[in-house]
């Protein structure tokens, strides 16, 4: 399978786009050069469920300067509303606090906002239900989960190997909701084109120029190729700007009421909470049984998580433990309650990043109950083979992640009874957890290749770098395949006049498109030959993978974290974290770190800080900005590293790599909690591990 | 309310109409096509839209362009011309070979907020984390500049994407290679 020879492959090449991004010349979706724009400024529902029953925009739409006010009475028809989320302004009727319900369209930003606040809307509303809890009767199950896996799964019997077991962990755990928060906030630039071939031009910020195309097109009932989405630069998205969002159908509806005018639209940071997607809360149950050997007997995890009344986005959040370790009774579920909140939607592995953090803290209590150190008991149920399915593994190397990190991190000074070590006023410990991500390759696109003449090429895709160093690394990966260095190859991504390409989700980016590129210069030299006239292209699509089928493909990787926790007020500080991935064969060794490590920050954010809180009365999300939602900042994160392991997956594509996008966030919350436990004795079952969850347990230690 | 102003945008003069609300921030972005300072919150909370203004580090979304007529503004995409070659920044050379940033959104803000920090630490501030306010040796001497200090002189700066690890070992080095020069 692996047939890329690396020369550009594997050097850690500089971001071609560095000198653009560092000067604040890159061009983002707000930032693109439109002839006199208007501005939009959305009105959203202040209640959270209910229907609206009256309308009053008179002040606003006599505001100077204002162009159009929209509401769900006068917006254009959309062709299409089985989407509800993208439904936008199609009804009266309000599903979550900060729907959208109207719009200001104006000569500029600040009479937009000004005129938004004119809209008088009515309501007749009930009390909300946003509150997610285990015991509700109205839990269901979906029929899949994201984005094809079974709901539920079983072999033998749980309750009875949990019974027979001499040691068990039975916990539950619960994470909170989150919100992804990239910094550039959503933006879409929206033109409507009366006279032109492209009916609707949009700047958007999105991981998938394709999808937003996809997605949209039908709603205004028009063909795919009457919309162009532009989209080079975005400013991250870790999932949220994985598909369109209702911000997107509003720009283009408000495009549409003013044919002919660019019409920019940029969601407040407030509004991202409500408008953009977040990470479901959950409420976990893990069980484990093991003998005193610690070989695991049972292992279930049923999860409970909310979607929104109006789309279901059901998470996967108990996958990982399918296929994380041995056990020969195993159970895992989901379930979901429909609430009155926003739509819950991708946020860095959705699935994974909290199934793992509970199956791992689980094993970490495991461990201690069994009395074996956290490695060993991993290293005891590390299965030969993936145990839901029996495919052999393409390469599992947790093992041997856990053994580099433990070496790399001094492991052996750890001290196994939990509190034993102070330094001063500090309790320190440390904590190890697991993580796994799967390899997913979308097939789908298509790449251009050209020869330009004079050993120059031209590659061309429709491909999407948020951040992830697609320009680079596409760039490095279509070289090698051209025989040709970097310099000569120039490439183009980020817009729909280029040739298809999947979405920069699930970290199957750069395999998706790398193959695809690949596929289109073999096509070139099997077409043109060693030596081909200037101007000859060809055009392939991604080629399927036998592999895929037979062999189990998943990333691992192991965390380590040393925690310093304030015997008094348990304020936890992170002096050291360590990933040590497996991951197949990496591109871009400096772009790559960057991944891992930004990954790893991401879950010590997780760990430590965020936490979006619903107000339970109104449906409202309490602290919707960045001085009340708490991100990781520099003072957090101190000696963070990341290495790998050097090898290629001789399954996964003609590069031999694995995704590396989300697989850092995956198990590093774990890592930081159980070095907690093992600096105080305390578990946390409940994030973020905040210093009043502490408290208590310290207040015991002291006695 | 409208109103003409004239700033010095990275070394040129730009004459410009605002409304009294627009933030220096919008009057930079929307009105003068200067697109290197982002909005990211526009609350004063993130830090993306840091430029310097008159020499110093400044949000520029927490001031209203109509009370800085006449004044000096440089964004990340001025700092070299600014110097005079044109060419980028210590700084920014330093992002680019330590990686500090992914999506590159925050890039220009921490940029310029580097530049004034590293102004500030070598006119002698102290930070939340200096231990001696008043360390022997010249009153205006150099702060002290270790990876603690960096990043709590770089805290008002988030990055969503996680490069603060690669941040603090470009500034590390940018600050190292000046001190040493000087």
């Amino acid at each position: 399978m692996t047939t890329l020879r690396p020369r550009a492959v594997g050097t850690p090449l500089e971001r071609l786009d560095g000198p653009a991004k560092v000067t604040g010349t890159a061009r983002y979706a707000f930032e693109h050069p439109v002839e006199d724009p208007l501005y939009v400024h959305p009105v959203q529902a202040a209640v959270a469920r209910g229907r609206i029953t009256g309308v009053d925009t008179e002040a606003a739409a006599a505001c100077p300067g204002v162009a159009a006010v929209l509401t769900h009475r006068d917006a254009p028809r959309l062709e299409e509303t089985g989407d509800e989320e993208l439904a936008v302004l199609q009804s009266g009727r309000i599903a979550f606090r900060g729907q959208l319900v109207g719009a200001v369209v104006a000569a500029d930003a600040e009479t937009a906002r000004h005129a938004a606040s004119l809209v008088r809307i009515a309501y007749e509303d009930e009390r909300p239900d946003v509150e997610l809890r285990a015991d509700r009767d109205d839990l269901y199950a979906p029929e899949t989960v994201n984005p094809f896996f079974a709901t539920d799964t079983g072999e033998g019997d749980v309750d009875a190997a949990m019974e027979r077991a001499p040691v068990t962990v039975d916990v539950t755990y619960t994470t909170p909701m989150e919100h992804n928060n990239p910094m550039e906030p959503h933006t879409t630039v929206a033109v409507w084109q009366p006279d032109s071939p492209v009916r609707l031009l949009l700047y958007a910020s999105t991981q998938g120029v394709h999808t937003v195309r996809t997605a949209l097109a039908p709603l205004f009932g028009l063909e795919a190729d009457q919309v162009r989405v532009i989209s080079p630069h975005v400013g991250g998205g870790f999932g949220s700007k994985g598909m369109p969002h209702a911000h997107d159908v509003l720009a283009a509806l408000c495009a549409r009421a003013v044919p002919g005018r660019p019409v920019k639209l940029a969601l407040t940071r407030q509004q991202m909470f409500t408008l953009a997607g977040h990470r479901t809360p959950t409420i976990q149950h893990l069980r484990l049984g093991c003998g005193t050997d610690g070989r695991i007997t049972a292992i279930s995890h049923d999860v409970v998580e909310h979607t929104a009344r109006i789309k279901e986005f059901a998470e996967q959040t108990a996958t990982g433990t399918r296929m994380m370790y041995s056990a020969a009774n195993r159970r895992t579920s989901h379930r979901l309650a429909a609430l009155d909140v926003p739509v819950p939607s991708w946020m860095r592995a959705p699935g994974e990043c909290p199934g793992l953090f509970a199956l791992e803290c689980a094993m970490d209590e495991l461990a201690a109950a069994c009395g074996l150190d956290p490695i060993e008991l991993r290293v005891r149920n590390d299965p030969p083979q993936d145990p839901e399915t029996g495919r052999p593994w393409s390469g599992r190397k947790l093992v041997e992640c856990l053994s580099e990190g433990a070496r790399r991190f001094g492991w052996d000074r750890r001290a196994a009874a939990p509190g034993a070590r102070r330094e001063g006023r500090e309790l320190v410990g440390l904590g190890v957890a697991s993580a796994t991500y799967p390899y997913y390759a979308s097939q789908g696109s298509e790449a251009l290749v050209r020869h330009e003449g004079a050993g120059r090429w031209t590659v061309r895709i429709g491909a999407a770098d948020i951040g992830t160093g697609t320009w680079t690394t596409l760039t490095q990966i279509a070289a090698d395949a051209l025989d040709a260095a970097p310099d000569d190859v120039t490439l183009h991504i980020g817009d729909t006049a280029l040739p298809p390409a999947t979405v920069a989700g699930g970290s199957s980016g750069l395999a998706s498109w790398g193959s695809t590129v690949v596929a289109a210069v073999r096509a070139f030299r099997e077409q043109h030959g060693d030596d081909p006239p200037p101007g000859a292209e060809s055009r392939a699509g991604t080629p399927e993978n036998p592999d895929q089928k037979k062999y189990a493909l998943h990333s691992f990787g192991a965390h380590f974290a040393e925690v310093r926790v304030d015997a008094d007020t348990g304020e936890i500080r992170v002096p050291r974290m360590l990933g040590v991935f497996s991951a197949g064969r990496i591109v871009n060794p400096r772009t790559a770190r960057s991944q891992f490590i930004g990954g790893m920050t991401m879950g010590l954010s997780m760990a430590l800080h965020e936490h979006t809180v619903l107000d339970p009365r109104t449906g409202q999300v309490v602290n919707d900005d960045l001085a009340d939602y708490h991100i990781a900042a520099h003072a957090d994160v101190c000696d963070l590293d990341a290495v790998w392991l050097d090898e290629e997956d001789p399954h996964s594509n003609p590069m031999g790599t694995r995704g590396i996008g989300e697989i850092g966030i995956v198990g590093s919350p774990s890592a930081v909690v159980n070095a907690v436990f093992n600096a105080t004795g305390v578990r946390v079952r409940d994030l973020p591990a905040t210093p009043d969850k502490l408290l208590e347990g310290l207040d015991a230690l002291r006695a | 309310m409208e109103h003409r102003i004239t700033l010095r945008v990275d070394g040129t003069e730009r004459a410009v109409t605002v409304d009294s609300r627009t933030t220096l921030l919008d009057a930079l972005r929307e009105r003068l096509g200067v697109t290197s300072p982002k909005k990211g919150c526009d609350h004063g909370q993130c830090g993306a839209c840091t430029v310097l203004l008159e020499g110093r580090r400044q949000l520029s979304c927490l001031t209203f362009a109509v009370a800085h007529d006449g004044d000096q503004v440089v964004t990340a995409e001025g700092l070299g011309e600014v110097r005079g070659d044109g060419g980028l920044h210590p700084v920014q050379q330093a992002f680019i070979e330590q990686d500090g940033f992914q999506c590159g959104y925050c890039t220009p803000g921490q940029v310029c907020s580097a530049v004034g920090m590293l102004d500030e630490a070598e006119a002698g501030h102290p930070s939340h984390v200096t231990r001696d306010l008043a360390p022997p040796g010249a009153p205006d001497s150099p702060a002290p500049l270790d990876d603690g200090e960096i990043r709590e002189r770089m805290s008002g700066n988030l990055c969503r994407c996680g490069a603060y690890v690669n941040i603090v070992a470009a500034l590390r080095e940018t600050a190292t290679a000046s001190r040493g020069a000087s």
